[in-house]
């Protein structure tokens, strides 16, 4: 949790749904309790006024979360949290304002693609209806790394994002990230159920990782 | 720099009549001081006093089973259920959001959260009900850019879901825009805070952002006063909103709420400190010393006028138990805000307020605040009222190309898609909304139950312009009726009330008349008010005033959030009811404006009988899981109801309107009340229309849902993709 971090409760309610025992770490936190995989949620970190993520990257419990993904254990940005993941380092690339320069809310379709170590029901080329909301949400490629996309948006990018990217995850294939909201996605009366596919697959990845730790 | 000698002059510049500034003279028994003079002007103001509208709100039917907080709080609470309670409250933002559109309505949401937020409550939900000048004119393009962006821009970053609200184009809100801004927020019914200042010896703490320079005599001199040649040096009046700070100060205040030690708790809204803390005291009878040196400060040297009546935003007032004030700083400190012991509560009933160890304000507070004038201001119905209600239909071509005239208003500004709107608006935080915008009224669950919350806001200008007592009781029927269609149970109302200036007679009858409107409509369908804000001086020099603007913001309950109706089609093959009767009355219609660039005639009859009867029918079939959708007829009559049903589902639709007096566009477009079109498995058609009778509505199986073109008798024939197409492009063409 971050200052600011608006979609904190609605991850850990998603989680929670998927069956997890969710604990929120707050930013100054320089610790992280014993955990088997960090979900970073969106919202506006320190307000975004400098640029989205860029003030995150820099409080304590961030070093506390490169430290996690280098153990190799399940690391998930959504949204801002995607940015976070980006502005440090974690994983390639950046995102900018939306091509029409207008936060969007819509549902969107995506398709997976790589999927690195997170398994389960998110097969490469299934669809997933999960809805977006974001102002700067363009992903942007480095020039000197090809991302590994995880998953593209079907029938267009609603915000310009280079080759219709929605989401990529780390060349060791335990940090993902994605603009659209899975937490979003998890209840019946609320929509589309797809987000679980995710967040179930990052859960049994947490869980695989925990037992080869033993 | 020293304060500017007090007479008579500036008192006028503050707003003041010269019988107030007599008053003030008795009342101190002497000359006020500077600040002294600008607490009288803010809190004498209309804006804050109410000092032209108390005596007609009077009237208004504030009473009812659910209600646990009616008007005089910072915002109404009733009973939801389970333990919880419903806060809400809509307010205006109107001068600021024309003079600086982005900012203006950004505050304007700000406000209204913290009013949410103050009583104990986590803001679940925003509407916004948002009215310009005609689409085609530049500058109202670049206010509906701006406002539009600066609602999303504070709630989307604040965390609250923005579910819906209204946008409406007319000539008469060119000059002077409306905003309105909705909030809804739930809270433990045992955890409720108010805002007093209560308990002798008890520390003021002020909390949140430092106190600039900026609105400075917002409420007093841009809200209360018309708009004329100087507005545009009125833009430093305007106050600049930080939606990460406020979102802040909503986590410290419920978690500082939580310790136990706090009294009570008002937030810094119009006139700021003064007004804060005057209300508080005068609430709770007492007094309160406050030493302005101790209040966090953005800028250097000011002075106590401007720390007095600064309306920066994301700032608290509150009263702490004494020996605890540790705890409730604590709270503030590990969310990085400011936060400073001010002042105390003290027995004497009195405002004390030192600077640089100088008494610079020493007034009673019961005078100022709770005595304030109340005027009776002369009433006139204008002169030409009756010619206005005369429509002659005889007189009007009757309708030749019925498909022609469904396009033509499917795509006007005022029916149109308003999907570039709220697609810029985050609807999903706080995974709470089961219908998005775009319906009738919005429904969300309330966090941890199975109930959910029905919200609406509504007033069609056209209405209440022809007649503003059947226009405002239209208004209130309106908006019960889109969220019975929900299957939600009416439960109360709020109310913001823009009007022209209330010193000119006419706008005052206006005013009279649509409270009287209100009330009556209330009383009807059981349903009380809760509270609310007034808008005067909605005008121009010299381009008169708005349309008479009573906003009604509904709140309705379902118990099982889960029976929620939609208002779009679901099935290919399920049947069509059209509830209700359709009368010959085409009077202030969008048909008669759009088709025949005419503003005539009288509105629609309200039948509230009726009305009521087609709600508690509505509310029942839900219950019954009889609906597969429910969507209301109002603006644009049945062949806009039954397009709107089959574009936003992608089904086409079949359908025979009975014939209403030989003419076809009052089969179609007559907006005739108490009506509603309903789908349903065919299976249950004849359950349905059994259950109509039996409620005493009227109810006709009008026709089936499916294929690819909208086709309604009499002479409507076009297909889907032709309509859908456009109703979806006028917003993005027009507004990029």
């Amino acid at each position: 949790m971050f200052p600011g971090s608006n979609d904190d409760r609605d991850l850990a309610r998603g989680f929670a749904l998927c069956g997890a025992q969710v604990e929120l770490v707050w930013h100054k936190d320089t610790r992280l309790p014993e955990l088997d995989g960090v979900g970073i949620p969106g919202g506006f970190s320190y307000g975004d006024y400098l640029r989205c993520g860029a003030m995150a990257r820099f409080s304590p419990v961030m070093r506390s979360v490169v430290a996690l993904a280098a153990s190799g254990r399940p690391v998930l940005g959504v949204c801002n949290g995607f940015q976070i993941l980006c502005e440090s380092g974690l994983l390639p690339g950046a995102l900018v304002r939306n091509r029409d320069l207008k936060f969007i809310c819509l549902d969107t379709r995506v398709a997976v693609e790589e999927r690195g170590i997170f398994g389960g029901e998110l097969e490469s080329g299934r669809e997933l209806a999960i809805p977006v909301k974001h102002g700067e949400g363009a992903y942007v490629p480095d020039a000197e790394r090809k991302p590994r996309v995880a998953f593209r948006y079907v029938g267009g990018s609603p915000n310009g994002s280079t080759d219709d990217i929605a989401g990529v995850v780390s060349d060791a294939g335990n940090v993902i990230g994605l603009m659209p909201h899975p937490e979003h996605a998890v209840d019946p009366l609320l929509g589309s159920t797809d987000g679980g596919v995710l967040l179930r697959a990052f859960l049994a990845a947490a869980v695989a990782r925990r037992e080869a730790e033993r | 720099m020293s304060d500017p000698v007090v007479d008579l002059e500036l008192a006028r510049a503050h707003g003041l009549s010269e019988r107030e500034a007599a008053l003030v003279i008795e009342i101190l028994g002497r000359t006020p001081t500077y600040p002294e003079l600008g607490i009288f002007s803010v809190m004498w103001s209309e804006h804050c006093s109410y000092k032209s509208s108390k005596k007609l709100l009077r009237t208004l039917p504030t009473q009812g089973a659910c209600v646990v907080q009616g008007p005089g709080e910072n915002a109404g609470v009733i009973d939801i259920g389970d333990g919880n309670v419903c806060v809400f409250k809509i307010e205006s933002h109107n001068h600021p959001s024309y003079v600086e559109p982005h900012a203006g309505a950004a505050t304007g949401v700000g406000g209204i959260l913290r009013d949410i937020f103050t009583m104990g409550a986590r803001p679940l939900a925003s509407l916004d009900s948002l009215r310009f000048g005609p689409l085609d004119d530049p500058q109202q393009r670049y206010l509906v850019r701006g406002v539009v962006a600066g609602v999303g821009d504070y709630g989307n970053c604040f965390g609250c879901a923005t579910v819906g609200g209204e946008v409406t184009f007319h000539p008469r809100y060119r000059k002077n825009i409306l905003v309105n801004a909705m909030n809804v927020g739930i809270a433990r019914a045992d955890a409720i805070f108010l805002a007093k200042a209560a308990g002798i010896g008890n520390p003021v703490i002020y909390v949140g952002s430092k106190t600039g320079r900026d609105g400075i005599h917002g409420a007093s001199l841009l809200a209360s006063s018309e708009f004329d040649e100087h507005t545009e040096e009125m833009r430093p009046t305007v106050q600049l909103g930080d939606p990460f700070t406020e979102k802040l100060l909503l986590e410290a205040c419920l978690e500082a709420m939580k310790t136990g030690a706090i009294v009570g708790i008002q937030d810094m809204g119009a006139a700021g400190l003064t007004c804060s803390s005057f209300e508080m005291a005068s609430r709770s009878g007492t007094g309160i010393e406050m030493d302005l040196d101790r209040v966090p400060q953005r800028e250097a040297n000011m002075t106590p006028y401007e720390l007095l009546l600064s309306e920066s935003q994301e700032r608290m007032l509150l009263v702490a138990e004494a020996g605890r004030e540790r705890e409730v700083l604590d709270v503030f400190a590990k969310w990085d805000l400011d936060a400073a012991i001010v002042g105390r509560v003290t027995a004497d009933g009195k405002m004390r307020v030192r600077w640089h160890g100088e008494l610079v304000v020493d007034i009673p507070v019961d005078p100022v605040a709770a005595s304030s004038p109340v005027y009776e201001r002369p009433q006139a119905r204008p002169a030409d009222f009756e010619a206005r209600q005369q429509l002659d239909l005889a007189s009007l071509p009757a309708e030749r190309d019925p498909s022609g005239a469904l396009l033509l208003l499917l795509g006007s500004p005022n029916l149109c898609s308003r999907e570039w709107v709220y697609r810029q608006y985050d609807q999903l935080v706080q995974s709470s909304t089961v219908l998005r915008p775009g319906g009738d009224a919005a429904v969300v669950r309330v966090p941890e139950t199975e109930r959910g919350l029905a919200l609406k806001t509504d007033c069609n200008p056209r209405y209440t312009a022809q007649n503003p007592y059947l226009g405002a009781m239209h208004a209130v029927a309106e908006a019960a009726r889109n969220v019975a269609v929900t299957g939600a149970r009416p439960l109360a109302v709020t109310n913001c009330l823009n009007f022209g200036s209330p010193e000119r007679p006419e706008c005052m009858w206006e005013f009279a008349e649509a409270v009287r409107g209100m009330g009556d409509a209330c009383r009807a369908l059981g349903v009380p008010i809760t509270g609310g804000n007034v808008s005067f001086y909605n005008e121009t020099a010299g381009e008169g005033a708005i349309p008479p603007t009573p906003t009604i913001g509904m709140v309705g309950l379902l118990d099982d959030v889960a029976r929620a109706v939609p208002a779009a089609f679901r099935a290919a093959g399920d049947a069509v009811i059209l509830l209700g009767e359709t009368r010959p009355e085409l009077g202030a219609t969008e048909y008669l404006a759009v088709r025949h660039g005419l503003e005539l005639g009288a509105p629609p009859a309200l039948d509230l009988l009726a009305e009521k009867r087609l709600q508690e029918l509505l509310v029942e079939a839900a219950t019954r899981g009889l609906l597969r959708s429910a969507h209301d007829c109002s603006e644009g009559g049945a062949a806009i109801a039954l397009a709107e049903c089959a574009i936003r589902s992608g089904l086409g639709v079949e359908a025979t309107l009975r014939d209403v007096g030989g003419r076809p566009e009052l089969a179609l477009f007559a907006e005739s009340c108490a009506r509603a079109i309903v789908s349903c498995a065919p299976a249950q058609a004849d359950a349905l229309l059994a259950l109509a009778r039996a409620h005493g509505v009227p109810a006709a199986r009008i026709g089936v849902t499916g294929g690819g073109r909208i086709r309604i008798a009499p002479g409507v024939d076009v297909s889907l993709r032709e309509a859908h197409d456009t109703w979806a492009r006028t917003l993005p063409e027009a507004l990029g």
